[in-house]
């Protein structure tokens, strides 16, 4: 066997399961999203009809769409600056000088990444109890009387994206981490023989060279804050008031609680092209601030 | 004092404080649950909430394992899991060294497209793969739940990044001498790569633990339900049992957990891999 004709096969079997299970699927789901697939369909391919675009038209129409959409867009708006600054500021306190234990600490910070998501809900969830919960305990130290965080429409959004941050900031700060180890000492050296300030320090070295880094890390998150799914249907189940009820959230409603699945998958497409309209607008944004 | 007006001693004291106050703010809900999955039926249900039980006990998990099936999820949990990971790393390790080393025809451009599709979710593939599937009859199988994860675009990229760092001349002078490649991949290739291995090893299995949407959509059947899928189904049936759910969050993020302690460095590079040097 040559190794060109090696290669083939080497590859094949990888790309036949990510052909057959990834991309015919989302070719299918294009053309899903122009039909009425639903449960009627499910039972007998007969009664699917094609309906072009009207899918689309109805989401545009209706208003839970939008509420999942307004309710995506605030998790990702507020959520995703905050788990990058939380983040930023871990690394810069793991990276300084004069902590201690910094192994441990990592450690510590990065635990709740690697914990299931519906399992750390759960414990959230309890935490956030109005009656029981430690949060309200914590506040009423301080004077506070209690919230009742995932019971009011104005709180449950906010909680959310409290148990989001605290979820998921150590998978960023391990990747600023090793970009802030990647810059050369003589830089600072320099600057403080200039007698540079740490916060000018900061602007004028760290954050320009960590811009690539940095634009990286928004992208993820915010791909990945867009996807918002778990938390809302093990925490709130969309509620209250469906202040929770999320993009995906609907998505997964519509397809798999009342079998939509030619509207669901026009949901999925949405969410995609929203995806890539926010994730060109940043790296737009980033190139005219000439990061790359 | 330095040139921003502060003692040294007390900008010590600062990042250390504020390194301490965010360790406990991480660990502190884990913690939270293992206490309280320690606590008798009810004792949860206090405020101000006791920080530890006055007689801890296993009873929640003794409960869990005895009348909720709990051992039944934690096999299906292993299961899936470890076939994902066998059947991912073997996949993408043979995919990812073609990528790097084996120059077969349009192999840039195959690449570039699979490099494009990273951006599409996940999700917008799932109403078609349920249909798929539906007609393969897999719904409510194991193969169902394990097929999408049997390979994958950042497993291959992974490995491809980590392969193009094999000398050539290793791979060249067993060609010379006859050797087959399947040999090659086999005898010279897979001990190469071993540390990448370890990494994309650990990554599938967590990835394929952890996963939650994919797993709640095509496994239906209470006896084939991973754990997720099952404390999320318990969650919502039982909410007042805080003690028994802390039991349940336990012995679903537990096993992760170890993994990662044990195995951290190895994940930790990968993260790199995969983002800063990509």
């Amino acid at each position: 066997m040559k190794p060109s004709t090696a290669g083939w096969v080497f590859a094949a079997p990888a790309l036949t399961v990510i052909g057959l299970f990834f991309g015919l699927p989302v070719l299918a789901a294009l053309a899903l999203s122009l039909t009425d697939f639903d449960i009627y369909a499910l039972a007998h391919i007969d009664n699917l009809r094609f309906v072009a675009f009207d899918n689309y038209i109805n989401l545009l129409n209706n208003p839970l769409f939008w509420r999942a959409l307004g309710n995506t867009m605030y998790f990702v708006v507020v959520g995703v600056p905050l788990s990058i600054g939380v983040s930023l500021g871990a690394a810069l306190l793991l990276h300084s000088k004069l902590g201690y234990f910094k192994p441990f600490f990592r450690t510590a910070f990065f635990a709740p990444v690697v914990t299931t998501v519906v399992a750390v809900a759960v414990i959230w969830r309890y935490l956030f109890h109005t009656r029981y919960g430690l949060v309200n305990w914590a506040l009423s130290w301080a004077g506070i009387d209690p919230i009742d965080w995932l019971g009011d429409p104005h709180w449950a959004m906010p909680s959310i994206i409290l148990f989001a941050v605290w979820k998921n900031f150590g998978y960023n700060m391990i990747i600023f981490l090793a970009g802030l180890q990647a810059i050369p000492e003589d830089l600072y050296e320099a600057a403080r023989i200039d007698g540079a300030s740490h916060g000018k320090q900061f602007r004028y070295i760290t954050l320009p060279i960590l811009g690539p880094v940095l634009l990286m890390v928004s992208i993820l998150t915010l791909a990945g804050y867009f996807q918002l799914f778990a938390e809302p249907y093990v925490i709130t189940q969309g509620g209250p008031l469906q202040s929770t009820v999320s993009v995906l959230y609907l998505m997964y409603e519509e397809g798999f609680k009342w079998w939509n699945l030619g509207n669901a998958s026009a949901v999925a497409f949405l969410l995609f092209v929203l995806m890539t309209v926010a994730t060109s607008g940043l790296m737009w944004i980033a190139r005219r601030k000439g990061v790359e | 004092m330095n040139r921003d007006g502060m003692p040294a001693w007390l900008a010590k004291a600062i990042v250390n404080g504020l390194l301490v106050g965010l360790a406990a703010l991480s660990l502190a809900p884990l913690l939270w649950m293992f206490a309280v999955s320690l606590m008798q039926p009810g004792e949860a249900s206090a405020f101000p909430p006791p920080l530890w039980s006055s007689s801890p006990t296993l009873h929640n998990y003794h409960e869990l394992f005895a009348r909720m099936g709990m051992g039944r999820y934690l096999f299906n949990s292993f299961l899936i899991s470890t076939l994902v990971t066998i059947i991912a790393v073997l996949l993408n390790t043979l995919a990812g060294y073609a990528f790097a080393k084996l120059d077969f025809g349009e192999r840039e451009r195959v690449f570039r497209v699979l490099l494009a599709a990273l951006v599409i979710p996940a999700q917008v593939s799932m109403m078609p793969l349920f249909l798929m599937l539906k007609q393969m009859g897999l719904i409510n199988s194991y193969a169902g739940a394990v097929v999408p994860g049997m390979a994958g675009i950042f497993g291959i990229f992974l490995v491809r990044q980590y392969a193009r760092s094999i000398p050539d001349e290793l791979l060249e002078a067993p060609r010379i001498d006859g050797a087959g490649e399947l040999r090659i991949f086999f005898q010279i290739v897979l001990p190469a790569l071993r540390p990448i291995l370890v990494t994309l090893a650990i990554f599938s299995f967590l990835g394929a633990w952890n996963d939650f949407m994919w797993p709640l959509i095509v496994l239906s059947d209470e006896n084939l339900q991973t754990l997720p899928v099952a404390l999320a189904s318990l969650s919502r049936e039982h909410v007042q049992d805080n003690e028994m759910m802390m039991a349940g969050s336990v012995v679903t993020v537990v096993p992760v957990l170890l993994l990662f302690l044990v195995l951290q460095r190895h994940y930790l590079q990968g993260l790199l891999v995969g983002s800063v040097k990509g």
